[in-house]
């Protein structure tokens, strides 16, 4: 149930982030969820997409550095210690959580959320057994 | 492969005995024909009579750059425009340019030395060379082509631009060689990557390359993405154009043309003559030239010279691979610093691409330094920590080499300006007001 993840490096400088952006909606191109976090000098913003393999060509095109990665994503209940439980259930499994984004859902009282972990079939694994809904793909993509 | 064997295998003392008197010979020349040296060396004490030994010339003040752009354009010329049959100028990087007059003599024995040279690095009459030098006013393409077609190879004039045309050509051509400059011989390896055929469809085994500096490591570089052997040669238009001297298939050295040039080492502040093995500044003095005699022209490279014999059978003396231009010599924080020093720490690292930037800056009363590298592993991209890891590891490196801090900015790949010409990669802004971005 890995999710594709496009991660590209963007530089910290004025209009950068609308031209990459750009980049993508011109390839016709959706963002279905993203994050972008920084340095003084570089940010890295991490997307997941519409269609991954098309974005990916276009923004090499475009001569921008970017790499794909599979991530995983769960839908958890809109209620406080939610994440929390996640978090704990993966660190006493000994998974380290490397990142992780939010966002909202069509599903009323739930988020989903993206993570980054060290070994994505064993985190999955345990999330399963531990009650935690994974999601497919296409259920952000779709 | 020698391609004048006997000049450039003669005895140490033979060719003493030449440079002798070829010095003799061009001290007079240049003291009768142009008026600036008159007044040079009259103003030194010194007469052409006065010149007995080779020590001697250590009593002639050097020329410089600036000598030959105070006389713009042909006032060092040593002869009347009848007998001048070609002109070139070198960029003027800061103001005019340097103008350069050739007789036709002065031609013939411009290819001599080229061709020498080439022969020496491995080119035969077999091969199909590419000249991807700039033609027009720069002497380094015609230079490389008179003397690749004294020596019977079959030379492409390409120039420089259309890369993806000239890829055409060498692919269709099978050629055999390249002339360029290290920085353009990685782009069009680059480029080459790029198009859809395979590395197998390129011939190339020999490398000529020249104009601006190669770290072994650069050369490692290029000698992988084409599958050629690097050489290097050296020269300068002031002098003549390439010629001066060039690396033999041993590779050890750069191989000087003494019988045409007269080499000295020299502390650049104190322009005291240094002893052989020591590294300093290369003043050449020409010993044959009638366009535009120079007596120990500064050319600002830092180099070393050894004179023992070669494994190749040469006994020219030879030259270490310029180490930097005194002209790039950064002082940052009272510490020379050379572009060469970081250039060769950014290509032993695989997550970076060769191509660099550096910045200089004061801030408050300090100097700083930035060098901008180009990300080329994106696998880093998955954490911060990586990338933070990549940046210290350079940090630390960059101390070790230069013995100072630096900040190590990370950049978009193809982000930074790739060269064709001769590589402008320092912005020093110690002096300006820089403009925010
Ligand atoms: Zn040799």
């Amino acid at each position: 149930m890995a999710i594709q993840q496009i991660s590209v490096f963007v530089e910290n400088k004025p209009g950068r982030l609308a031209e990459i952006t750009g980049y993508l909606a011109e390839g016709g191109v959706s963002i279905r969820a993203f994050s972008i976090s920084d340095t003084t000098d570089f940010g890295i913003l991490r997307l997941i997409v519409s269609d991954t393999e098309k974005a990916a060509q276009v923004l090499h095109e475009a001569g921008v550095a970017v790499s794909i990665t599979e991530v995983i994503g769960i839908s958890i209940p809109d209620v406080t210690g939610a994440f929390a439980n996640v978090v704990q259930t993966l660190a006493a499994a000994g998974e380290n959580v490397e990142y992780a984004y939010a966002f909202l859902t069509p599903e009323a009282g739930h988020a989903y959320v993206i993570l980054r972990v060290n070994d994505n079939e064993k985190a999955s694994q345990i999330l399963r057994e531990s009650g935690i809904e994974l999601i497919a793909e296409a259920a952000i993509t779709g | 492969m020698f391609f004048q064997k006997d000049a450039e295998t003669m005895p140490r003392a033979k060719i003493r005995e030449i440079q002798l008197e070829r010095l003799k010979y061009t001290v007079r020349y240049c003291y009768e024909n142009v008026p600036f040296y008159k007044k040079k060396l009259d103003d030194a004490g010194v007469t052409p009579d006065s010149i007995r030994t080779l020590d001697d010339i250590r009593r002639i003040p050097p020329t410089t750059k600036a000598d030959l752009r105070d006389n713009y354009p042909f006032g060092l010329f040593a002869v009347p425009m009848k007998k001048i049959v070609r002109i070139h100028a070198s960029s003027g990087t800061t103001g005019k340019p340097t103008v350069v007059g050739y007789t036709a003599h002065d031609l013939e024995l411009w290819s001599d030395c080229m061709a020498r040279l080439c022969a020496a690095a491995g080119a035969t009459e077999d091969d199909i060379v590419q000249i991807s030098f700039g033609y027009g006013m720069f002497t380094g393409a015609l230079g490389l082509h008179y003397g690749l077609e004294k020596l019977g190879c079959a030379v492409v004039p390409n120039s420089s631009g259309n890369t993806e045309k000239a890829l055409m050509f060498m692919r269709d051509f099978k050629t055999t060689a390249l002339v360029a400059t290290p920085s353009y011989a990685l782009y069009m390896a680059e480029t080459a990557k790029k198009l859809e055929y395979p590395m197998s469809d390129y011939h190339l085994r020999l490398g000529l390359f020249g104009s601006e500096g190669c770290t072994p490591e650069m050369r490692t570089q290029i000698e992988t993405a084409w599958g050629l052997f690097a050489t290097d040669n050296y020269g300068m238009s002031e002098l003549m154009g390439p010629g001066v001297s060039g690396e033999c298939e041993e590779r050890c050295g750069l191989h000087i043309n003494e019988d045409y040039f007269l080499a000295e080492i020299v502390d650049p502040n104190t322009l005291e003559t240094l002893d052989e093995g020591e590294t300093g500044e290369l003043l050449v003095t020409t010993l044959t030239k009638e366009g535009l005699p120079l007596l120990r022209y500064r050319t600002r490279d830092i180099s070393r010279i050894t004179y023992e014999p070669c494994k190749c059978g040469r006994t020219f003396a030879r030259m270490d691979k310029i180490k930097g231009r005194s002209d790039d010599m950064l002082k940052i924080r009272g510490v020379n610093v050379f572009p060469s020093q970081i250039e060769s720490v950014l290509i032993g690292m695989k997550d970076v691409s060769p191509h660099y930037q550096l910045i200089v800056r004061r801030e408050g009363f300090a100097d700083t330094l930035e060098i901008r590298v180009e990300l080329s592993d994106t696998s880093l991209l998955e954490s911060y920590g990586k990338i933070e890891e990549l940046q210290n590891r350079i940090k630390h490196n960059m101390h070790t080499v230069l013995g100072i801090q630096c900040k190590v900015s990370i950049v978009e790949p193809n982000t930074i300006e790739r060269f064709v010409g001769k590589a402008k990669r320092v912005v020093d802004l110690r002096n300006q007001t820089e403009e925010k971005s």
